[in-house]
Parts: structure tokens; sequence; C-alpha cells
């Protein structure tokens, strides 16, 4: 076994491991890391360039243009000048936790990605029942950022962290029914085999669960109009007011990893990941990623911060009875759909779809809550 | 039945940003694109016509700042009075106007630039001849319309369409 094995079946077969490689552990696991790390790190930076520009070019701006060739570098000047800065520590805060909340709330972001596919068997480890470690590990970060909240010892840090958890709690569950409705269509938890499923992609397949993951998931990692945790306008950005230089750095890495594993989960789960014509997986997954990323881009362009009342409503009064119904309907139709006819299924279903956001939505009522004055 | 309650409100948002996504936007890049500014802007400097004035101190006094200062001596060949010195602390300048609006003999105007930052804080103390009109040094058209009809006319926006 020699060191250049995994670059020439890189350059061979254009997969950097195959699922039966004899390279043995090690290799694969020094290989993978070092792909998710560079993976995660490029497309943060990517991301912060999408959000800056997209961002800017939709509100009649620019965005920043001064860095390099359309302020590509951006993300590296911002990253540099972060880096520069005093890293201060308020007096009465608890030391320990003040230091660890960042480190907590940025490594599963790295590892999530242990599971999820590049191209076919390309993955760290295919768990077999990878997308509940997804669920599980995605969840600590909110540890880390409650344990911000708390080490701070600031009003305004604490807020925001107890707001992100209420938030967090509440669509965890539309978002794990989401999940799991794709799991009865897939029959397997391992998110390789889920790509492997979806000769549909199951965005068809799951309308309705694709909308409820989405929204779940902005609220999950705190994105507008869900961001009201850590918006900058009322609690000066929340949980990590009281964090400067690269602790606060981390934070901001961790803020856009989590936007990046919800893409990546999002374009694995119901955009069938890696597989598409023509260019190679890996291509495709990134396009993917970066797709449902601007799409997120776009949605904290248009709408308005919810309030936390509102936020709460959305989550157990609409998302939830939705996503337990595509759950029994998803049931129904796995039990009973005629083998061969899934092409019927994607009508069907937008339409399904459609009239339970009519009916629900009659529920909320406009201005709900509103005192007038 | 209306849908707007149903989602058709949240799709119009979405397409009012993306139709801006592929629109030209509004910003003028500062120091490659300039805007003509106002006719009658109050610049940062005061220019000041030293044939016209008689050192009658009139803009010293209209000055809520009291960022101006003169001293005058006597001529008694001609009868009136010398400027000796006059001098103007921009750094406490409002750019109110109220000098210009004050001066009984159309010696004072306000400048029509608005890059003369300086880099020390003597260099904003002017004085004597620092405060003539010169070429970067123009007059703006602040209390006076015969110098405000020679200016070019203010642009709101750069103009796309020509590029």
């Amino acid at each position: 076994m020699t060191i250049a094995n995994p670059l020439i079946n890189l350059v061979r077969y254009g997969q950097p491991l195959p699922p039966d490689w004899p390279g043995g552990f090690w290799w694969h696991w020094l290989v993978f890391t070092i792909i998710i790390i560079v993976f995660v790190l490029l497309l943060v930076m990517g991301y912060i360039w999408i959000e800056r520009r997209g961002m800017g070019w939709m509100q009649a701006r620019r965005g920043p243009n001064r860095t390099g060739p359309l302020g590509l570098l951006q993300p590296v000047a911002d990253a540099l000048k972060v880096l520069m800065k005093e890293d201060l520590v308020p007096a009465s805060a608890d030391k320990i936790v003040h230091f660890l909340a960042p480190i907590i709330a940025f490594i599963p972001v790295l590892l999530v990605f242990a599971v999820v596919p590049f191209q076919n068997g390309a993955l760290l480890a295919d768990l077999n029942v990878g997308i509940l470690y997804v669920v599980a590990i995605s969840s600590v970060s909110t540890v880390g950022i409650f344990m911000a909240g708390w080490g701070s010892n600031s009003k305004y840090p604490l807020l925001g962290a107890m707001r992100e958890v209420a938030a967090v709690v509440s669509y965890e569950i539309p978002l794990v029914l989401a999940v799991v409705s794709v799991v009865l269509l897939t029959g397997s938890l391992s998110m390789n085999d889920i790509v492997l499923a979806q000769d549909i992609p199951f965005i068809l397949l799951q309308p309705l669960g694709f909308l409820i993951f989405f929204i779940a998931g902005c609220a999950e990692i705190n994105r507008s109009p869900f961001d009201l945790m850590e918006a900058d306008s009322e609690l000066t950005a929340g949980f990590h007011t009281e964090y400067s230089g690269m602790k606060f750095a981390l934070f901001y890495l961790a803020e856009y990893g989590e936007a990046l594993v919800m893409a990546a989960i999002i374009s694995t789960l119901f955009l069938s990941g890696w597989r598409g014509p023509v260019l190679p997986p890996w291509l495709w997954f990134v396009i993917k990623v970066i797709i449902v990323f601007f799409v997120m881009v776009w949605t904290r362009t248009t709408f308005p911060r919810v309030r936390i009342d509102q936020l709460m409503a959305l989550a157990w009064k609409f998302l939830l009875p939705l996503a337990l119904i595509n759950l029994i309907i998803t049931g129904i139709e796995v039990l009973a759909w005629p083998e061969g006819w899934q092409w019927v299924m994607i009508p069907v279903n937008i339409v399904i779809m459609g009239v339970l956001i009519l009916l629900w939505s009659r529920l909320s009522k406009l201005g709900w809550g509103r005192v007038e004055v | 039945m209306k849908f707007e309650r149903y989602g058709k409100g949240l799709a119009k948002g979405l397409t009012v940003t993306i139709r801006h996504l592929f629109r030209w936007p509004v910003t003028t890049q500062y120091p490659e694109e300039r805007l003509v500014t106002s006719r009658r802007i109050r610049g940062n400097e005061l220019i000041w016509d030293s044939a016209k004035c008689t050192g009658c101190a009139t803009c010293a006094k209209a000055c809520p700042q009291g960022a101006i200062s003169i001293v005058t001596s006597v001529e008694p060949e001609e009868n009136r009075y010398k400027v000796e010195l006059i001098e103007v602390d921009t750094g406490y300048c409002i750019q109110c106007g109220l000098c210009v609006e004050a001066c009984p003999y159309e010696a004072l105007f306000m400048g029509y630039a608005y890059e003369r930052a300086k880099y020390r804080r003597g260099e904003i103390v002017q004085r004597n001849e620092m405060l003539l009109a010169s070429e970067e040094r123009r007059r703006s058209g602040y209390m006076y319309p015969e110098i405000a009809a020679e200016l070019p006319e203010q642009t709101l926006l750069i103009d796309r369409s020509k590029l």
C-alpha cells in the first residue's frame, strides 16, 4: 500500500475510494477527513460570497466588490481581519464554558459530513443509521449555542440562546417527521441508499415533505425569516454578542457550516444527491448544494422576520400537523401503491400538498395576535 | 377566493426579489463614478473675494460657531479698511451658510467642491490667500442664482442606458 493510491484512484476512476478499497481504515479516514474539512471551508467561503453578493444584487446594491475579482476574496479578508482582532472574555463570564462553546457549536458541522455521500459510496462512513446520526449530531450545536448564551453572563446572549433552544426543539419535530416520510419511501436510513433509491427525486414524490423540511431546516439553522435568535436589530446578534476574534469567527463559520449541512442534507434527501446526467457526481452534489443555499438567500432577502409567537405557532399549528398527515399519506402510499406507477404519485402528491396547505392556512389568521392601538 | 393568505403573497415577494437580481444595481461606485452635486451645494469650504471685501466683519458676527475671525487695519489714503487677516476654521464650520447670506458686499461664497478633506488639523484652518477662488475651489450657487446658472445640472443616478 502506497501513499499515492487514493490519488491514483481519483484520477483513474474519478472516485477517491471505491467501497471495497483495500487501503485500510486509516487511509480512508485521513483522506476523507481532509476532503471534508477542505470542502466545508471552501463552500462556507463560497456561501458567504453568494450570500453577500446575491443579497446585494437583490437589494439593487452590488455587495462587496473591492477585494479581488468580483469581491471573491472578501471572505478571506474577513477571516484575516477577525483573526487579528483581540480576543475578549467578559470578566464575569464562565471562562471554561465561554471557551468551549464555539468549539462545540462548530464540530458537529464537520461530523455530519461523515455520512454525506459525495459520490456513490464516497463517504467517510456509510452508517446504516446515517440520517439518524445526522439528526442527532446536528442537535449538538444547539448545546454549544446555549453554552455561549449562558457562559457569556450577559442578558442579550442569554435571551438569544433561550429563543434558539425553544425554536430548535419545536422545529426538530416536523424536521424529523419529514425525514421519516423519506425513509419510508426508501426503506433505509443510510444516506447512500437514500440517494440510490431516488430514480425520481424525492422533491417530486414528497413535495410537502420537502417544503416542511426546508422551512424547519431554515428555522433550525437560524436563517431569516426565522433568525430572531440572532436578530441583530433587537438582540445585538444574540448568543455571540460577547464573542470576538477567533471565537466569533468560529460561530460565524458554524452558522454558515450549518447552512451547508442543511443544504447538503436537503440535496441528499430530496434532490437525489450526487445523481445527475453528464457532469461528474461530486460536481452535481456541489451544484445542488449551492442551488439550495441560493434559495435560502432568496427567502432571507424576501421575507421579514417573524415574531416569537408566530414562530412557535408555525411550528406547532402548521408544520407539525401537516408533517403527521404527510407521514400517514406516505405510509399508505408505500403500502398500497401499485408497483411501477411511481410517476402517477407525483401529480397526486402535489395536489394533496396544495389542498392541505389551503385547508391549514385557513386556521392561521392574518395578523394573528396583533394588538391594535 | 383570495389566495394572498395561502402562499400567493409569499410567491409575489419572491418574484420581486428575483427580478431585482437581474436588474442593474443603482449604486454609484464612488471613486470611479461621480454624481454631479447640487448647484446650490454648501460644500466644504468658504470662498472669499478679496476685491469686494470691505472688512466689515458681518460674516464673523453672523457665524453661529465663531469660526471666522477678521483683523483689519485702516488705510487712510483710500479711506477704507484693509483686511490684515481673515481666518476660517473649517473644522468648526457647520456649513449653515449664514455668513454668505449675511455678507452685504457679496464677497463670500460657499464652496462647490466636496472632496476637500485634509490629513492634519492645522490644514483645515484657512486664512487669507487660501480662501480665494481657484480651479479646484469653485464657488457654489448658494444664495447666488447667477453663479448657479453656470454650473452643470445635478444628476441623481448614473445613466446606465448609455453603457
